[in-house]
């Protein structure tokens, strides 16, 4: 049985706080879960793949975080509860449907998850988004431990349905990837039938209905606004002339630095949990009598901002400091000893933290920048690539492991936006600069929202080759499954689709197969493709070997091996294509066989032809 | 009790978070609060990977500069690259045993004489314990196990409310079952040797 299908228990159990999350949508009684898969909040949707097969919960990778709220829509519309997961940027791309689907609302509880990044651990962006309940309406909680996360998740279910309104739950990173004693509730009974109630003037947005629509969302908002304002998410610790504001992950960093300063008992917090709509009232009791306030929240000022408002209001002119050069940054996630310090400063504190020994006269530490994996089939794409094209050629390239193509020496990163960005800018680098554009996407990114862009470019009659890195699994984020994926060894059933078919179907006639360790005959291709004007397609076709290895279908193949008679130690292999299994003894370069996966792409690389298979049976 | 902060540093693929989950589980068998943070993601494919305990009174999961009262290291390079989380009164156990990162194979940089650099560090903490983790893995079945072996050195070395029986029942339960006996011989010759 999956651990996170065990029966309500009093003594805590040690959860990550994504399957907190997973924890609480099951006590709530999901029944159905849609996503696309992204950091920090992949673990959510990895949890429910593997329970949905022993469950009868509906569990869906959908093809991108629009395609998943729609989709979401359609179930919660119909009565059922609802889980969409998405990281912060997939809810740019999930935003025009989110926008409207506040007017039509919902009928089953739906909870949105929102898994922002402050300190870009691994986005392409660290924005805030919490704007999003400004903007949408929605509410927003926000939890500040893993304990916290199931606690909210389980009661934004209920939300939802008293408001018929989606209710985002924003996480940080902080949130999802800790780790911390859960206590695991009883589950409730899933409704996994429902019934869509025909009502075209309610749910059918022309823009008479609309109107009506946005009168109903602004009622629901003022309900909500009641809701927060009583809502036991927001918190009030301690008392006192001084006060502090806080939410998530900082909320914590308060509570420790108050003890460290102690203060605990002389300043009174507020921790908000219910943070959209903001409740304006709650927070102008709490300024009432305060000399002055500190807010702390990482990136924007959004309590700062709504307090100030709130204290404008309430016609108070009490000092509330929150994002300032003195204070905190807007850039990236707070720290407790950061906090400590600037609470400190703040209320005039003296305070003698022991601070870091000195490590300045510490010899310099040689970077460890994340790499392509050893035999990754993207490395000998991009080195194929890149021989032929050269180093003029400008790369738009796409988001997943193939992105670390921006680490030299093979350099095929030049410009990158967001999921699906690849093509659609390649389009207009090629109009704008007069030259045939070589773009790389992800065969998951290409479902994404890859496969517009090359619509444009064949209806537009661009100038483009564009080179899907076919790995059969959405590597990156954990190896999930995705439309082109081959789900038969993963044992579910779900119909492939291919991207040279894709291809095809969108009216490209130029579209070629290749397998990247063939690398000769991916220089040809690439080649031949950049010698014809228009949209050409190469689909580079080979199993990530992690996956592969996951799925046993890695192929057992010799490892290889520097023949030391026949290397001149010219070190192309190291310098140019630079798989990370190869490292120097003596200066010699060597292969570890530990990390070797038989690729057989450095002996193609080789002037001397002096990477050799290691015969079986021989030791290396 | 006061609360204990322990950052913890390593290099993906040696287990760091498994280590840090026992850890975490331990704690709990004991009775004490444990707040745990983890990097997934990118930082994974050959990155450093970074974690944090934080047991007892304490509502943090992660471990600012000069605050951690362990450091614990699975490469001398990365706990060197983490030195600045120690105060003077700080903890250092480091495996001794490098792993080069391959910016320094082709040539982007030196890997430093860690030996020198971590005498240095011990100078500047309380106490600094370093061990070929490694090798007593090698010694315990697979080069896979050094991360228990460094939690049996930190059992060992840090006064932590954790005891070593604790964690070997942390290892049994949460171990795959291929695994355990493994994982518990490494333990022990970490526990032993440091």
């Amino acid at each position: 049985m999956h651990p996170l299908l065990k029966k309500r228990s009093a003594r805590p159990t040690l959860l990550l706080g994504n399957h907190a999350i997973v924890r609480g949508a099951l006590e709530a009684g999901v029944a159905f879960v849609t996503c696309y898969p992204g950091t920090p909040s992949s673990e959510i949707s990895d949890a429910f793949f593997d329970l949905s097969a022993e469950t009868d919960v509906y569990f869906e990778y959908s093809t991108n975080e629009k395609v998943a709220l729609e989709v979401g829509a359609g179930a919660a519309g119909s009565g059922l509860r609802t889980l969409v997961i998405m990281k912060h940027v997939g809810v740019n791309v999930a935003a025009d449907p989110l926008m409207t689907l506040a007017y039509v609302g919902v009928e089953g509880g739906m909870v949105v998850i929102s898994a922002d990044d402050p300190s870009l651990f691994s986005s392409q962006n660290e924005q805030d988004n919490r704007y999003y309940g400004k903007l949408s309406g929605l509410p927003i909680l926000e939890p500040s431990s893993p304990q916290e996360a199931k606690d909210m998740t389980l009661a934004a279910f209920d939300l939802s349905e008293q408001l018929k309104l989606p209710v985002i739950l924003r996480t940080t990173t902080r949130i999802n990837h800790a780790r911390g004693p859960v206590t695991l509730g009883a589950m409730k009974k899933r409704v996994t039938r429902g019934v869509f109630e025909k009502n075209p003037a309610m749910k059918v947005t022309l823009p008479a209905v609309s109107r009506n629509l946005h009168r109903v969302l602004l009622e629901k908002i003022d309900q909500a606004s009641g809701l927060a304002e009583a809502s036991p998410f927001n918190l009030l610790d301690g008392r006192g002339k001084w006060g502090i504001i806080t939410n998530g992950v900082s909320y914590n960093y308060v509570t420790d630095a108050l003890a460290d300063l102690s203060l605990k008992g002389k300043v009174a917090v507020l921790r908000l949990g219910f943070t959209h709509p903001f409740p304006k009232s709650k927070v102008q009791r709490f300024l009432k009598g305060k000399d002055k306030v500190l807010v702390v929240e990482e990136l924007e000022p959004y309590l700062e901002e709504e307090t100030k408002i709130a204290a404008q209001e309430a016609g108070l002119t009490l000092e509330i400091s929150g994002k300032s050069p003195k204070l905190f940054p807007r850039l990236f996630e707070l720290n407790p000893g950061l906090v400590r310090d600037r609470i400190a400063d703040f209320f005039g504190v003296k305070h003698k933290a022991a601070g870091p020994i000195r490590v300045t006269d510490l010899p310099p530490i040689p970077a460890r920048p994340p790499n392509l994996c050893p035999g990754c089939p993207h490395r000998a794409t991009f080195f194929a690539v890149k021989k032929v094209s050269g180093e003029d050629m400008v790369y738009p390239t796409d988001i997943g492991c193939y992105t670390l193509g921006f680490m030299p020496p093979l350099r095929t990163a030049d410009f990158l936006l967001c999921m699906g960005s690849s093509i659609s800018t390649a389009c207009g680098i090629s109009k704008a600069t007069g030259r045939k554009i070589v773009a790389f996407i992800g065969d998951s990114t290409f479902f994404h929202s890859g496969m517009t862009g090359l619509v444009d470019a064949v209806h537009n009659k661009h100038n483009v080759l564009l080179i899907v890195l076919d790995n059969g699994t959405t590597a990156m984020t954990g190896h999930q499954i995705h439309p082109g994926v081959d789900t038969e060894p993963l044992g579910r059933d779900r119909t492939q689709v291919k991207p040279e078919a894709v291809a095809r179907g969108l009216g490209v006639t130029d579209v070629a197969v290749i397998q990247p360790r063939n690398m000769k005959k991916m220089e040809t291709a690439v080649r031949e493709a950049l010698s014809r004007p228009g949209v050409s397609v190469i689909v580079s076709e080979e199993l990530c070997p992690l996956f592969a290895r996951r799925v046993g279908k890695l192929p057992k193949r010799p490892v290889y091996m520097v023949d030391p008679a026949l290397c001149k130690n010219d070190r192309d292999c190291l310098n140019t294509l630079a798989c990370p299994a190869f490292y120097l003894e003596e200066e010699a370069v060597k292969i570890n066989p530990d990390l070797c996966v038989g690729c057989a792409v450095c002996s193609q690389v080789c002037p001397e032809h002096a990477i050799r298979p290691v015969k079986q049976g021989a030791s290396s | 009790m006061k609360a204990i902060r322990i950052h913890i540093t390593g290099v993906g693929g040696q287990g760091t978070l498994l280590a840090t989950n026992l850890l975490g589980e331990a704690a709990l068998l004991a009775g004490v609060n444990a707040n745990i943070s983890e990097v997934h993601g990118m930082a994974q494919r050959g990155g450093v990977v970074e974690s944090a305990v934080v047991l007892g009174p304490a509502l943090s999961s992660i471990v600012s500069d000069g605050e951690a009262d362990i450091l614990l290291g699975f490469e001398p390079s990365e706990t060197l690259r983490a030195a600045a989380k120690c105060h003077a009164g700080s903890l250092v156990v480091t495996n001794s045993h490098p792993l080069p990162p391959f910016t320094v194979s082709i040539g982007q940089g030196a890997y430093p004489n860690v030996d020198a650099a971590l005498a240095l560090l011990a100078k500047r903490v309380a106490r600094l314990v370093s061990l070929d983790a490694d090798a007593y893995a090698h010694q315990a079945g697979s080069v896979l196990s050094a991360n228990m072996v460094m939690l049996g050195a930190l059992i060992k070395n840090a006064d932590l409310p954790i005891s070593a029986a604790q964690v070997k029942r942390a290892i049994r339960q949460n171990v795959r079952p291929q695994f355990i006996d493994m994982n518990l011989k490494a333990f022990d010759l970490g526990f032993k040797h440091s």
